[in-house]
């Protein structure tokens, strides 16, 4: 079996988005950039699946700037065989993204396709749902365990109430949840081995998809500043604030 | 507009999150419901109570009643032909139809709105709600999902919709229904509660969560909450993590204690009315954002704190 783990180029989690002064975006210029974290999490799952003996190959996919090499890269030295960058400058959205990877999986015929829930940027949660729409195939969101057995794979899912455990027929789709795994690092010289490693390039014309975006922003503006209020001495005093508050 | 609005439900009964749902979709247009389930007239005549909706259309088949999203997004999609908008809570449930059913219909839909700001434009927070977006949708339909914290729920009396039976497909043959383990608790859903009292990595363990902040909790009648520290590390299950990728609170008093008060974490509450923070660490970033702040061992300040509320 095949796998297919699509991962994004995002500013890294670490890093406080700064809005633009003229409303057009956040900046991101000179701002670290890494791979989006519940992708890491996707790539580790797959590596894992390899490991166990239930996957033989894992491709990294991309679309981005030429710089979404680099998070490629990341992918091929943590694990992944070879990878595929689909090359744009354009920011393509979560609807275009699923129709390319869509096409992507015609011609690989993965077993399953590994995504993020959620891109940390956009914070959209949508592509993997919208690929598993496309390709009129099962999902498995947000998943917290995930067992390859034959030709189905039981996914346990994070749900609002507790979790929930569902049982795909194969070709499947999953989104990561954050207790899924903890991704390993790259060692150095896995990441002078992923150098190696093959990496296509591509466009989105390759594969016949318009990426022409449906949504327009119109600003982007900074959230209303909390701000700080003030420290009490001690528990008495605390006593007293939130008795005030009339909760107790 | 003609609105479709997802009912969220457990077939007996319609959870809050619909109701903020309700409130959402009315300020674009007409609302009918979708209650999809399985025996779930109850939760049907419930949804025909809340105030200001049009009529509800019940689809009532095994395949629904867990609410796989792909048996109901292809129920979804035959009843758009009626319908501008599709509009669902930012619930686990409705962040998996929903996506199923705009990429069917060929839209982009829009994730977590915080306001409609005219027919098809919207605010909606992006990286961790450090930025507002306002975006507007070219596509003929729209496919939405809604913040809870960011409209006043709509009654959940008053209303007396008509009922109306509906059917799709049923059952996909892709997916199946295994088991789930849900969290049995008095307490009040996190999403809707008034207080909440939330713990950190600093608690150590289950048992030691569980011994400090339970007590506090239930002293208040608040709901429990924790970072993601917290739960990656088992001291309590994952439905407990607020933040953003856990859950968007925003009541009107939330403790956060021995929690830091990372960017991810802040995105779930700092919409929160008061926000009141115990850490021992007096340059924690939860500081700037707490009304209230008291710096010192957690270990020492709670036990001495719940016995004096
Ligand atoms: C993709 C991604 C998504 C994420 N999503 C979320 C999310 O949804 N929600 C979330 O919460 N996090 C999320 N995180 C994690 C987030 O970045 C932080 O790591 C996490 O919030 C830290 O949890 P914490 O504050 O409990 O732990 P820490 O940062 O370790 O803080 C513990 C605090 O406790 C204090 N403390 C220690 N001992 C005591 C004591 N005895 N008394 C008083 N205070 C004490 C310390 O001073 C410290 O401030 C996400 C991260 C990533 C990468
Ligand atoms: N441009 C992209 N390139 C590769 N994968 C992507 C891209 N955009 C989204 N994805 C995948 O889809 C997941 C969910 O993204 P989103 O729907 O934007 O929140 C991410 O975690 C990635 O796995």
């Amino acid at each position: 079996m095949k796998i297919l783990v699509p991962v994004k180029r995002v500013i890294d989690y670490n890093v406080k988005p700064r809005v633009k002064a003229d409303g057009s975006g956040v900046d991101l210029a000179n701002v670290k950039m890494s791979m989006n974290p519940f992708d890491e999490i996707a790539v580790e799952e797959a590596i894992r699946l390899k490991e166990a003996g239930k996957a033989e190959e894992i491709v990294a996919v991309s679309i981005g700037p030429a710089k979404a090499q680099e998070t490629l890269r990341t992918a091929l030295a943590m694990g992944a065989d070879r990878a595929i960058l689909v090359e744009t400058d354009d920011e393509v959205e979560p609807l275009a993204v699923a129709k390319i990877l869509k096409a992507i999986a015609a011609e690989e015929q993965p077993g399953l396709i590994m995504l993020g829930k959620q891109a940390i940027d956009d914070d959209s949660n949508q592509t993997g749902q919208m690929l598993a729409a496309l390709m009129e195939r099962p999902q498995g969101t947000f998943a917290n365990t995930v067992e390859v057995d034959g030709d189905s794979v039981t996914v346990k899912r994070e749900v609002d109430g507790g979790l929930e455990t569902v049982k795909l027929t194969m070709p499947a789709i999953v989104t990561t949840d954050l207790r899924l795994n903890e991704p390993r690092y790259a060692s150095l010289p896995n990441i002078m081995k992923a150098k190696k490693k093959p990496l296509d390039t591509k466009t989105s014309a390759d594969y016949g998809v318009d990426t022409a975006r449906r949504l327009t922003t119109t600003n982007v503006s900074e959230p209303p500043v909390r701000q700080a209020g003030e420290k009490v001495a001690d528990v008495d005093a605390l006593v007293a604030k939130i008795k005030a508050l009339g909760i107790a | 507009m003609k609105t479709l609005v997802l009912v969220e439900h457990d077939n007996a009964s319609v959870k809050d999150a619909t109701l903020a749902t309700v409130t959402a979709a009315a300020a674009i247009g007409d609302v009918d419901l979708l209650v999809a389930g399985s025996n779930a007239r109850g939760a049907a005549e419930e949804a025909a109570k809340i105030a200001g909706t049009g009529k509800v259309l019940l689809a009532d088949d095994a395949a629904y009643e867990h609410q796989l999203a792909e048996n109901v997004a292809p129920l979804v999609v035959g009843l758009m032909a009626d319908y501008d908008a599709f509009v669902a809570p930012a619930t686990t449930t409705g962040k998996n139809i929903a996506p199923r059913v705009a990429a069917l219909l060929d839209v982009m839909q829009i994730s977590d709105i915080m306001s409609v700001e005219g027919d098809r434009t919207f605010t909606r927070p992006i990286y961790a709600g450090n930025a507002i977006a306002t975006v507007q949708s070219s596509d003929d339909k729209l496919v939405l999902t809604v913040r809870g914290t960011a409209f006043d729920k709509a009654e959940a009396e008053g209303g007396s919709a008509t009922i109306e039976e509906v059917s799709g497909k049923g059952d996909s043959g892709l997916s199946q229904f295994v088991s789930q383990e849900l969290a049995e608790s008095e307490r009040p859903e996190l999403t809707s509660a008034g207080i909440i009292v939330s713990g950190g990595r600093a608690l150590k363990d289950a048992e030691t969560f569980e011994q400090y902040i339970t007590p506090l909790a239930d002293k208040l009648g608040a709901g429990i909450g924790a970072s993601r520290a917290a739960v990656d590390a088992g001291y309590v299950p994952n439905d407990y993590q607020v933040g953003q990728t856990g859950k968007i609170v925003a009541p009107d008093v939330y403790f956060a204690i021995g929690i830091s008060g990372a960017i991810q974490h802040l995105a779930g509450m700092k919409d929160s009315k008061t926000i009141i923070a115990i850490n021992k660490d007096e340059d924690a970033p939860i500081f700037q954002v707490a009304d209230i702040g008291l710096v010192g061992d957690l270990f020492k300040i709670l036990p001495e704190l719940t016995e004096k509320l």
